[in-house]
């Protein structure tokens, strides 16, 4: 038994050797030959015929500017989506003052967006943010139409951008705009190289232009070197800087960008907020930037647009909502984010080290006591719930007594929520000694929070 | 006797003769000349010239070199037993089928994944092609071709076309709508569309039909042999009628054979991708 398998893993061993070896062998002949083909056709090939381009299309057009003389990229124009079948029946009932659940439940309609209307400028960060469903994607894709609006217009470069036809809306968007997605959407057969010269390859760019500008385009994003390697072989941050340079490879006027960095892990997702304003700074491209965190949006937006329910409630600069909210709802939202601010116990517990279970004999909590040279222990039952504290005076007492185990002499302790903020958490220690237990809702113990980290959110001030 | 049912097929296939039988001529000389020029290149080469091809072949698909080797032990011994020519005929029936299969199942199947449902037409045509005992295609294709090879590869691809149809059409919709959005973003044609996202997307879907249409091929090479298809089904049947175990059995493991090796190459060239 054994010595088949040893004689099979040398076989084994050997033929992954062999198939490593044909495959990258065989890669490169592969390559060869393409070279060499597309070298040929290159040389062959009739030049194409050059088409309508975007400029053609927005040279007619005047680009409008606002009150204080900023050129302005897109307006929005009472812009209204309904999804459903009978969309008129929606907007009247909403043009009678019925809000979207009304409308939800009286005609089986969903209310994407109504009634939006709004300027942004161009070289503007304008962030789009409200909860789920509030219709900020909607909003965003009915801009380039990836969603057709069911009312309303969009103007961009001043050209109603609402009634070009099929034609040349892919004109538009191929030169004009662009799009980065949540989950990166790249395409998983091709190279990094070759996903950021998509957009190039669809406007007929001959491949030796579109490779050279991608890879400019990939060390604008910090990725240089990357360019052959797969889209599976990369992080999450790693593949969105792939998706913000396809996006910029075109050298588009717009970039749209929703929840573009929702996907990413904290720390990452701060590093793309960084480049983002590094780009948009160097380049000067007016963003449209999609998400549903507000420190997100105070951190990226020269302006912020909220919305609810699908319409506009606030549009400011980051100052101006927090200072003034326009109603309750962004007030609320904004509250939100100052309570998850304060400081809670759960930042400040460490993993519960030395504790007791109430099953255990008095002798035992004794010497695990010893041997961690304490005199007071957390006691929990089999399932991890607090039941309170033992002091070792107590459990000599149950020795003495000849108690089987220590639930005899567990005495209550004063535990907190890891919602609980520290302010709280420091009021019960000073009248303790003891480490906080930290515990949930089903008095599961999560944690504790020792002096030591009281004193030192005491001494950051945290604690007011 | 028949019921309207029956008279009616009988009719629509008295019609079809009658009306379009020079299309019927110049399809079946086209498929002959197709047929004999593959059956030609097959059995150009001597068998042991033809394995180390074939063991290259496999190399270059599969990057395997033990998978390799046994391809080529598995067609030596299809040569020791006596069967090269019966297999050549048999192979060049399945990779015709499978070609003429696959050049119009996905066009097919890309057509019925553009609504926004599965087409219903396509999908009840699927079904009755798959469904209908193979046997029963023999009946008009003998009509319409007479006897002999072209008429089995032609029962032979209605009956295999439909996994790449279905497999098609499944691998574009599941497509993920991302892809379509960039794609669309990025302001691409419906043609660029197609074959820059959905294609590539979907071609480990295709490839698992394609894979399953030559394993349809096969089996149904046998059956056509009932009408002079000749190759190893050939030989099975005349087994079959003299009661020949040993030449049935040689027959059969020739066809197991060579199912086993297509299946192979096919799958590994769906893992290695495009
Ligand atoms: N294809 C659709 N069909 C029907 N209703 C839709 C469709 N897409 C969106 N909706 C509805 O439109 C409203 C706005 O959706 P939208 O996706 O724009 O919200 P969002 O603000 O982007 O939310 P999220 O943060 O979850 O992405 C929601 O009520 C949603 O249910
Ligand atoms: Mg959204």
């Amino acid at each position: 038994m054994s010595s088949g398998i040893m004689k099979r893993r040398p076989l084994k061993a050997a033929d992954d050797k062999v198939h490593d070896f044909l495959t990258t062998g065989i890669g490169r002949v592969k390559a060869l030959i393409r070279g060499s083909v597309k070298g040929f056709a290159k040389e062959h090939r009739p030049r194409s015929k050059n088409g309508r381009t975007a400029k053609a299309i927005f040279a007619e057009a005047q680009s409008p500017t606002d009150e204080d003389g900023n050129e302005i990229m897109i307006q929005v124009k009472k812009l209204s989506k309904i999804y459903g079948r009978r969309p008129e029946e929606a907007l009247a009932l909403l043009r009678e003052g019925k809000d979207k659940g009304e409308v939800q439940s009286m005609t089986s309609n969903n209310v994407g967006l109504y009634d939006v209307s709004f300027d942004i400028r161009k070289g503007e960060m304008f962030v789009l943010m409200g909860l789920s469903g509030s219709g900020k994607s909607t909003l965003e894709r009915c801009m380039n139409r990836l969603i057709e609006p069911t009312s309303g217009q969009v103007f961009i470069d001043g050209l109603d951008f609402t009634s070009l036809n099929d034609e040349d809306l892919r004109i538009a968007r191929r030169e004009k705009m662009s799009m980065v997605f949540q989950n990166f959407g790249l395409l998983p057969h091709r190279n990094v190289k070759d996903n950021v010269a998509y957009g190039l390859e669809i406007q007929g760019i001959p491949e030796s232009e579109r490779l050279e500008r991608a890879v400019a385009s990939i060390e604008l994003v910090g990725l240089a070197g990357y360019g052959d390697r797969m889209p599976s072989d990369l992080s999450g941050g790693m593949k969105q800087r792939v998706g913000l340079a396809r996006a910029l490879a075109t050298d588009p006027d717009i970039l749209f960008m929703d929840e573009a960095f929702s996907a990413l892990d904290p720390l990452i997702r701060g590093d793309m907020q960084d480049e983002l304003i590094r780009i948009q700074s160097e380049l000067g491209k007016t963003v449209i930037f999609v998400t549903h965190d507000l420190d997100e949006a105070l951190k990226l937006g020269d302006r912020i647009a909220l919305m609810k329910d699908g319409r506009i409630v606030q549009i400011g600069t980051a100052e101006e909502i927090l200072q003034n909210p326009a109603d309750e709802y962004v007030d609320r939202f904004v509250k939100e984010v100052d309570r998850s601010k304060i400081l809670t116990a759960n930042l400040f517990m460490r993993k519960p080290k030395n504790i007791l279970y109430e099953t255990q004999g008095p002798r035992t909590a004794l010497r695990m006591m010893d041997n961690c040279d304490r005199d007071d222990m957390l006691v929990i039952d089999g399932e991890k719930r607090l039941i309170g504290m033992a002091r070792s005076d107590g459990i000599l007492r149950a020795m003495n007594a000849g108690d089987r185990d220590i639930s005899g002499i567990v005495s209550d302790v004063p535990s907190v929520r890891p919602d609980t903020p520290m302010s709280e958490v420091v009021q019960i220690m000073v009248t303790t000694d003891f480490p906080i237990p930290v515990a949930d809702d089903d008095g599961i113990l999560l944690g504790m929070i020792s002096p030591s980290a009281a004193a030192e959110t005491l001494r950051n001030g945290g604690g007011e | 006797m028949a019921s309207p049912v029956g008279i009616f097929a009988e009719e629509l296939v008295d019609v079809i003769q009658y009306y379009l039988g020079w299309l019927l001529t110049i399809f079946k000389d086209v498929l002959d000349l197709i047929l004999e020029s593959v059956g030609g290149i097959l059995t150009f080469p001597d068998p042991v010239p033809f394995i180390f091809a074939l063991i290259l072949i496999s190399l270059l698909i599969t990057k395997r070199l033990v998978l390799s080797l046994l391809i080529g032990a598995a067609f030596y011994i299809i040569e020791w037993m006596g069967y090269w020519d019966s297999a050549m005929v048999t192979l060049s029936m399945v990779l015709v089928a499978t070609l003429v299969a696959v050049l119009i199942a996905v066009p097919l199947g890309i057509r019925a994944s553009s609504g926004e449902k599965a087409n219903p037409v396509i999908k009840a045509l699927m079904d009755f092609m798959q469904t209908m005992p193979a046997f029963v295609y023999l009946i008009p294709a003998v009509i319409f071709f007479g006897l002999g090879a072209v008429p089995g590869v032609i029962a032979t691809v209605i009956f295999a076309m439909p996994p790449v149809v279905r497999l098609t059409n499944l691998g574009i919709r599941q497509v993920p709508p991302e892809m379509n959005e960039v794609a669309d973003a990025f302001g691409s044609t419906g043609w660029q569309k197609l074959t820059k996202v959905q294609l590539p997307i979907a071609l480990p879907s295709i490839m698992a039909g394609v894979n399953q249409c030559i394993m349809l091929s096969l089996s149904m090479v046998v059956i056509a042999a009932m009408i002079g298809g000749g190759g190893l089904g050939g030989d099975i049947v005349n087994a079959l009628s003299t009661i020949d175990v040993a030449v049935g059995f040689e027959a059969g493991l020739a066809v197991v054979l060579i199912a086993m090796t297509l299946d192979r190459l096919t799958q590994s060239f769906r893992e290695n991708g495009a």
